[in-house]
């Protein structure tokens, strides 16, 4: 819905006529606009590979596998956007919903189980079965608000781990489950070294789907009931809203955005451990989603892209580079391990300088900005709360 | 002001097959600890009538109108609305967790007996994924299909208090004393939540934005536009709520309270912070909307001139206690209300 971006036309550019007419297209015409934007995506990304400052990094093939792993990542970010960035529910415990839906699909073909289910099919059985574990932690933390959700949903984060760590009979414990198969069209199976084309493509396809799908929902009653939660709750339950269902459907659909994302995991790397979904995960893809614009679907997948590929390719580079120039105490230092560190200073300079994330949406930017507008004080609080 | 919307095709209050009696509360109670903020209160409101609830501050007129929208649980004493009751005081609460509980516990015994009997570890561990598909099932009854769980839960003689969601479905929309606007959301994204019931469009329609969802947006749209304009507020729908004036806010709330096509009004302090000329405004809209769309008013109000120029009955509460109730003339003669208000005279 057009009514829903708004038709303010607000930014100066060269050609405001031009890009203004872009917006409102793009307002219109949603699917279209995110189809578009992710075949030029798909494009562009493996062209640029190939120009000097990246090619001299590693090959075509190998900066393509780590485009799909960065698809991952997007793919979390957009789930997780749904719950902090439109319903305001603040989950740390996301990488439980990312390991729900690697084992659901680490069951369903491996030989650890026998089972051999296809592939496809399993994306939705997937995500189904994390939204019900959604669903079930939300239902009893829906009466808690900000921090107290917050420490729930960090709970349920460090129990799903521990638990797939601890019931070794069932998931092999710290060892995981390996041999996994991977995703397979007709007779031809994915190959998992080598060829990277066709899980890049897969990941594109996923994060296309699940951009319109996210994007439509926003722009539903269902999203604005979203946001009217996260502005003011009981004004929200007070206009006819379920808050108790909304919430719900929020934690559901998020979580199975996360489900989605487990099962292309699983299949990409062929094993999975519980390693692979502790804290950090959680805390990188929360990192994500504030530093990329909170609220803003196109921004939170460009931020998590970026921050991804900072993380496991720029810091290595930075590696390789003072070891190659061997200035002395540069090169002792290990800038993978600083990681976490520079995600801090990141998120405290952001919250200094640019609130509104990178990419803000365009509502939030008007939210954080806009002391000088708000014409009569009394009612120009710059956070936006409500008067109590 | 301006020129009044056209609000045909819906539907008017006081038609001949409504009962007269709207909204009846009767011997209403809450008590905080041991304050009474609110005793034995009884109220009647006629269809398309105005009824104006006063008295000093602390008297207990928020806590009543609370009480009324759903957001707290009365202590004793309900609420009919169209004859039905919508409000009273939450029976054996108790009791809904053993619902819940129930189930997944006999699963989890009779696992744990086949268990034991065959010695095979595997169905104890079974057992765990029934508890949690049958806790799944249980939950997904309750939130899909809400009608059958209430009718459920009632043949146990469990009530469950009234959710403010549920209040509003009735037919009763509110406005807040201190304004409570979606503050980020733009003045027609307000209105549209204000819809929210209306619409009918459900999550796969979200989903593959099939042609319902597509018309109840556009038609949702074109309400919401024509409500912003009854109020006034024609040409600012993409406005960010909080920056709007005070005034407009006051008529944002408003507009979105009548979003839902309520038959009552529960208005606190419309007029609250206004000067002369906007609570003129205010009043004039106010008794448009029963005059137009056939609305009835239960309002709260300090502003006497406003009281007294449009209500039909007046409330009294001082205390938590009803001390009056009649038409504007005899509450302005009552002895008590001029004592609440003024002070025992020395004697």
């Amino acid at each position: 819905m057009s009514a829903i971006a708004g038709s303010t036309a607000g930014s100066t550019g060269t050609d405001p006529g031009l890009r203004a007419r872009l917006r409102d297209f793009s307002n219109r015409h949603r699917s279209i606009t995110v189809i578009v934007g992710m075949a030029i995506t798909a494009i562009a990304l493996p062209l640029i590979v190939l120009l000097p400052p990246f090619s001299s990094f590693s090959g075509q093939n190998i900066w393509l596998d780590g485009f799909t792993i960065a698809g991952i990542y997007v793919l979390l970010a957009l789930g997780l956007n749904i719950v902090v960035g439109l319903s305001g529910l603040l989950d740390l415990g996301y990488a439980a919903f990312f390991a729900i839906g690697a084992y659901t699909y680490a069951f369903a073909a491996s030989p650890f189980t026998g089972n051999e289910f296809p592939f496809w099919p399993m994306l939705l059985v997937g995500a189904l079965m994390a939204a019900t574990f959604g669903i079930l932690l939300g239902a009893p933390t829906l009466r808690l608000r900000g921090d107290y959700l917050a420490i729930v949903t960090l709970g349920f984060g460090e129990i799903v781990p521990i638990a797939i760590l601890n019931s070794s009979k069932y998931t092999d414990g710290p060892n995981g489950i390996g041999g996994i198969t991977p995703p397979s069209i007709g007779d031809f199976l994915f190959p998992t070294t080598g060829n990277p084309w066709p899980f890049y493509l897969t990941m594109l396809a996923l994060i296309t789907l699940s951009m319109i799908l996210i994007y439509r929902l926003q722009d539903s009653r269902l999203g604005r009931a979203w946001m009217a939660i996260r502005e003011d709750e009981l004004a929200a339950a007070a206009n006819g809203v379920n808050t108790v269902t909304t919430k719900l459907l929020a934690f559901a659909l998020g979580a199975s955005t996360a489900g989605l994302a487990g099962v292309f995991l699983a299949s990409k790397l062929q094993t999975v451990t519980p390693n692979l979904f502790r804290f950090d995960v959680s805390f990188t893809v929360l990192a994500m989603v504030v530093l990329g614009g909170m609220g803003n679907i196109w921004g939170v997948a460009v931020g998590a892209f970026i921050i991804f590929m900072i993380q496991s390719v720029f810091l290595k580079q930075l590696n390789l580079f003072f070891d190659n120039v061997n200035v002395p105490i540069l090169s002792d230092i290990d800038f993978l391990q600083y990681q976490f560190l520079l995600y801090g200073v990141a998120l405290v300079a952001m919250m200094l300088l640019r609130p509104e994330g990178l990419f803000p949406s365009r509502r939030r930017r008007r939210e954080l900005h806009t002391e000088e507008d708000a014409a009569f004080g009394e009612l120009g609080d710059p956070m936006g709360a409500a008067p109590k | 002001m301006t020129q009044t919307a056209d609000s045909g095709g819906r539907p008017t209050g006081g038609a001949a097959a409504e009962p007269s009696t709207l909204l009846e509360a009767r011997g209403l109670t809450r008590r905080f600890g041991g304050l009474v903020a609110c005793r034995d209160v009884d109220l009647r409101i006629p269809s398309g009538g105005i009824v104006s609830i006063i008295g000093p501050n602390g008297a207990g007129k928020t806590t009543f109108f609370n009480v009324v929208a759903g957001i707290i649980d009365p202590s004793g004493g309900t609420v009919e609305f169209r004859g039905r009751t919508l409000i009273s005081r939450p029976r054996r609460t108790w009791l809904e967790p053993v619902f819940w509980v129930l189930p997944a516990a006999i699963v989890l015994l009779v696992e744990y007996l086949l268990g034991t009997f065959s010695g095979d570890e595997e169905s104890i561990s079974l057992g765990a994924i029934a508890v949690i598909a049958v806790l799944a099932a249980t939950l997904l009854t309750a939130i899909i299909r809400p009608r059958w769980y209430s009718r459920f839960i009632d043949r146990f003689g469990v009530l469950r208090s009234a959710r403010p969601n549920d209040v509003v479905a009735a037919g009763i929309g509110r406005t807040f004393q201190n304004i409570r606007l979606f503050q980020n959301m733009t003045a027609l994204e307000n209105v549209l939540v204000g819809m929210h019931l209306k619409l009918r469009s459900n999550l796969g329609d979200h989903l593959i934005s099939s042609r319902r969802q597509r018309a109840d947006e556009e038609a949702a749209t074109r309400r919401a536009s024509e409500l912003l304009a009854l109020v006034g507020l024609q040409g600012i729908e993409n406005e960010l709520a909080k920056n709007l004036p005070y005034g407009d806010q006051r008529r944002l709330e408003l507009a979105r309270a009548l979003a839902n096509d309520p038959v009552l009004l529960l208005l606190d302090e419309p007029t609250a912070g206004m000067n002369p000329n906007e609570t003129a405004e205010m009043t004039a809209l106010i008794g448009r909307l029963r005059s137009d769309l056939g609305v009835s008013v239960l309002l709260i109000e300090h502003d006497m001139r406003v009281v007294m120029g449009i209500s039909d009955r007046i409330l009294v509460l001082d205390h938590g206690e009803q001390i009056a109730e009649g038409s504007p003339d005899e509450v302005r003669r009552d002895q008590r209300v001029i004592e609440a208000y003024l002070g025992t005279g020395a004697s």
